[in-house]
Parts: C-alpha cells; sequence; structure tokens
C-alpha cells in the first residue's frame, strides 16, 4: 500500500507532474523575463496539458500503433520511479536500498529511448533525424556524466543514495570541494544535454527539422510526452541537488532544486544551438576530460 | 468537460504558420507578432513548428494551383478542434490577384475559416483582434 502511496502520490507522480509544471512555469517565467516580456500565466502549463488532453489523436499510416503510442508511457513510467527514489533518499533516508543511484542512471536513459522509439515509429523522415540525433546526444553525455557521478561515489564510498546524503548531511557536501565543484559543472552540462535545452536542443531543434522525434505526436500521447519533459526538469535538478549538496530540510532543498533550475535556465538564454558533431566533440573532450579530472581529484582527495 | 476543454483551449492557442504562397509581408508581421514587443506568450499563444501540435492554423496568401490541394492537406492533419485564421487580403478574398490565371477559389471555400484579419498587410495589433473576437466565438459570447 506504501509503495504504491509513494509511486502515485508523494514523492512520485502527482507530487512530480505539480512541482513540474512550477518548474516549466519558472523556465517560461525567467525567459520571459531574460527577454524583457512579462510571460505565461501560472496555470499557463496546466492549461496546456488539458487542451492536449482534449485533442484528437492522430496515428501515421504504416506503423505500429501500439509501439508509437506506448512509447511516451514508458518514459513518464520511468521519470516518476526517479522521483520516487531521490526524494525518498533526500527525506527518508533510510528508505532506500542498496545500488539505487545504479538505478536510477538506468532509469534516467529510459525517458530518452522512449523518444527514439516513438521517432522512429513515427514513419516520418523528420522523426528519424531526430531520433538518430538523441541517440549520437546520448552516447555523448553518458560518460561525462556518469564520470562525474563517480567522483561523488568515491567522495561518498557508497553506491546508496540514503547513504550519500547522510554522508553529506554528516559531513561537508561534496560540492565544497575541489573535484565536487568542478563535478556538478559537468553534470549541469550533462542534465542540460538530458533535457533537450538551448545548446543541445538538437534532437527538436525548431528551425531545422520542426519538432524533431514528436512531430507525428498529437493530443493525449503528445501531453504525455510533455509531461514527461516537465517532470524531468523536475528531477534532473533535484538529483543533482541530491547528490552534490543535499539537506536535511525539505524547503532547503527546493530551494537548492530552484537554483539549480534557474541555472540551467540562463544556460539555456544565453547560448546557441550546437551542431550535433559540436556536441558530440564537446562531451567527449571537454566533459569527458573535466570530469576525468574530477575523478582524479577525488581520488587523490582533494 | 468539454467547456474545461474549451476553455484551456483558448488558454492556449499553438498556431501553425501556413504560408499559402504569400508575398512575404503578412509573414513579417506575423513574426513582428510573436515578437517581445507583442509578447503573445502573455495569452499562453506559441509558435509550433508542426501542424499535428497546432490549434490554429495561420494562412497566408493566395490559394492557386499548386497550394490549394495542399491547404487542404495541411488543414486535414490538424487535430481537431482547431481553427483557421485567414491573414491578410489575399487569404481573405483574393485581393488583387483575384482575376490572375492561376488563382483557384477564395480559401474559405477550400477550408472552414474561423476568422478574417484583412489588410495588405494587417498590423499586428489587428492580429490580436482577430484572435480576440474568436476566443469570444469559441467561448460562445
Amino acid at each position: 500500500m506504501s509503495t504504491f502511496f509513494d509511486y502515485l502520490i508523494f514523492p512520485g507522480f502527482l507530487f512530480s507532474a505539480v512541482f513540474g509544471m512550477l518548474a516549466v512555469y519558472i523556465d517560461r517565467k525567467v525567459s520571459a523575463r531574460v527577454q524583457w516580456r512579462k510571460g505565461p500565466p501560472l496555470l499557463q502549463p496546466v492549461y496546456d496539458f488539458v487542451k492536449l488532453l482534449g485533442k484528437e489523436i492522430s496515428v501515421p499510416e504504416q506503423t505500429s500503433v501500439f509501439t508509437f503510442l506506448s512509447a511516451p508511457v514508458f518514459g513518464l513510467a520511468a521519470i516518476t520511479l526517479v522521483s520516487v527514489i531521490v526524494w525518498n533518499a533526500m527525506l527518508v533516508p533510510g528508505k532506500t536500498f542498496i545500488g539505487d543511484l545504479i538505478v536510477v542512471i538506468y532509469l534516467l536513459a529510459i525517458p530518452s529511448i522512449a523518444v527514439i522509439i516513438g521517432g522512429f515509429a513515427s514513419n516520418n523522415p523528420i522523426a528519424s533525424i531526430g531520433a538518430s540525433r538523441e541517440m549520437k546526444l546520448i552516447l555523448s553525455y553518458e560518460i561525462p556524466f556518469i564520470l562525474s557521478i563517480l567522483t561523488v561515489i568515491i567522495k561518498t564510498g557508497s553506491i546508496r543514495m540514503g547513504d550519500i546524503v547522510t554522508y553529506q548531511l554528516a559531513n561537508p557536501a561534496v560540492i565544497t570541494s575541489a573535484s565536487g565543484i568542478i563535478a556538478f559543472i559537468v553534470a549541469i552540462l550533462c542534465i542540460q544535454a538530458k533535457l533537450c535545452l538551448t545548446p543541445f536542443d538538437i534532437p527538436e531543434a525548431e528551425q531545422e527539422i520542426i519538432a524533431g522525434p514528436a512531430v507525428e505526436y498529437s493530443g493525449t500521447p503528445l501531453a504525455i510526452f510533455k509531461l514527461t519533459k516537465w517532470i524531468m526538469l523536475f528531477v534532473l535538478p533535484s538529483f543533482l541537488v541530491a547528490l552534490f549538496m543535499p539537506s536535511a530540510d525539505f524547503l532547503y532543498n527546493l530551494l537548492k532544486f530552484a537554483g539549480v533550475l534557474v541555472i540551467i535556465i540562463l544556460i539555456k538564454n544565453t547560448n546557441p544551438r550546437l551542431r550535433i558533431d559540436q556536441a558530440v566533440k564537446f562531451f567527449w573532450t571537454y566533459g569527458a576530460g573535466l570530469s576525468l579530472i574530477a575523478v582524479i581529484l577525488a581520488l587523490i582527495g582533494l | 468537460m468539454k467547456k474545461i476543454v474549451i476553455k484551456a483551449l483558448t488558454k492556449s492557442i499553438w498556431v501553425y504558420h501556413a504560408a499559402c504562397s504569400p508575398c512575404n509581408n503578412c509573414d513579417i508581421e506575423i513574426l513582428d507578432l510573436l515578437t517581445p514587443r507583442h509578447d503573445v506568450e502573455r495569452f499562453g499563444i506559441s509558435l509550433v513548428g508542426s501542424i499535428k501540435h497546432a490549434d490554429a492554423m495561420l494562412v497566408t496568401g493566395v490559394p492557386n494551383m499548386k497550394t490549394a490541394p495542399r491547404i487542404k492537406e495541411v488543414y486535414e492533419q490538424m487535430p481537431k478542434p482547431g481553427v483557421v485564421i485567414a491573414i491578410g487580403s489575399c487569404a481573405c478574398g483574393g485581393n488583387m490577384f483575384r482575376d490572375s490565371y492561376n488563382f483557384v477559389k477564395p480559401l474559405d471555400e477550400i477550408i472552414p475559416v474561423d476568422a478574417y484579419v484583412p489588410g495588405c498587410p494587417p498590423k499586428p495589433e489587428a492580429m490580436i483582434m482577430g484572435v480576440v473576437k474568436l476566443i469570444k466565438k469559441l467561448k460562445g459570447l
């Protein structure tokens, strides 16, 4: 019973959906203020979501209807599970299990894979280009992302998120050390790519390939895709908060999440889009190099 | 239930820009409308690239032999409920190309048009006026 409650209500679906909508509101509002505009009202994500639920669903010809319609649901289910694990680790550190950090790393790849499956199932050349770009992007950012998480594992000596949080509550947080801050910078850039935000929004570049993998989606599946994206905008920064600078208080955690979110939004608003080859080069040289330095520094003990 | 959906629709209109062989003046005015100066995101209006995501089609230009079947196909791909807004005198009724050799028929005889914004080109303020009237019509006022 408590598992269902965890998954559906509190740190799970409802909680992360509400805060995801809040996160995307903050995103749009801060972007608007950067561009000297007023920005949308608070309920704008809710209006968008309800409107999409009420629209007609169209399925392209000559495609697997089951694959096309179920791809968004996989992503949503996976990211909700990540929300449960991450927020349980921050709220009740004893509730977690050994190796859940590894599980989170795997689960975080599933929304991107769902996007790829949906894109290839769309039977549309633009969606295929978007999906193949998404695949290249995953290949490029996974190495620096895992290396920067490895820094945290070396610093705290555990692959259990509850232990990582309790270690940092007793000792200084990982981000206060030299290796921690380097790993945090790399992790923020990887998250930017995971969220498909502007320097790395190559898979759904609106000016080049319309909407990328989501081009054929309409109605409810598109709403689920959008909701997955919004929940990711909430869960990934809070994952970074849990790894690098957790605190015992729920509200402090939320404030730190908002800080990380604003950093991400400012990066998004001040950078032009890269090409896919530039992004791969960036992550495999600077990204992997910096995170490798962070790992070496952490092994030395800095 | 339908009321809630209609209310959400009027609060979040995603527009798709269908250029039906225009002379580009109307398109530039539409782009002007979407710039930070007018900030239509305040009302939830945003530009989308795919017709499958759209709630409103902004059609500019004169439907001719080449574009008339295509604009019809694009309209059929728009998920319903959706609306069509004819931007500029050309889309409203052919303007000076009415007697041209490749003019087929006015846009509203090809696809149902919900709002007309005349002008050559119409100002962004005129388009906002058209959208406001359309929202009132959708709400049934």
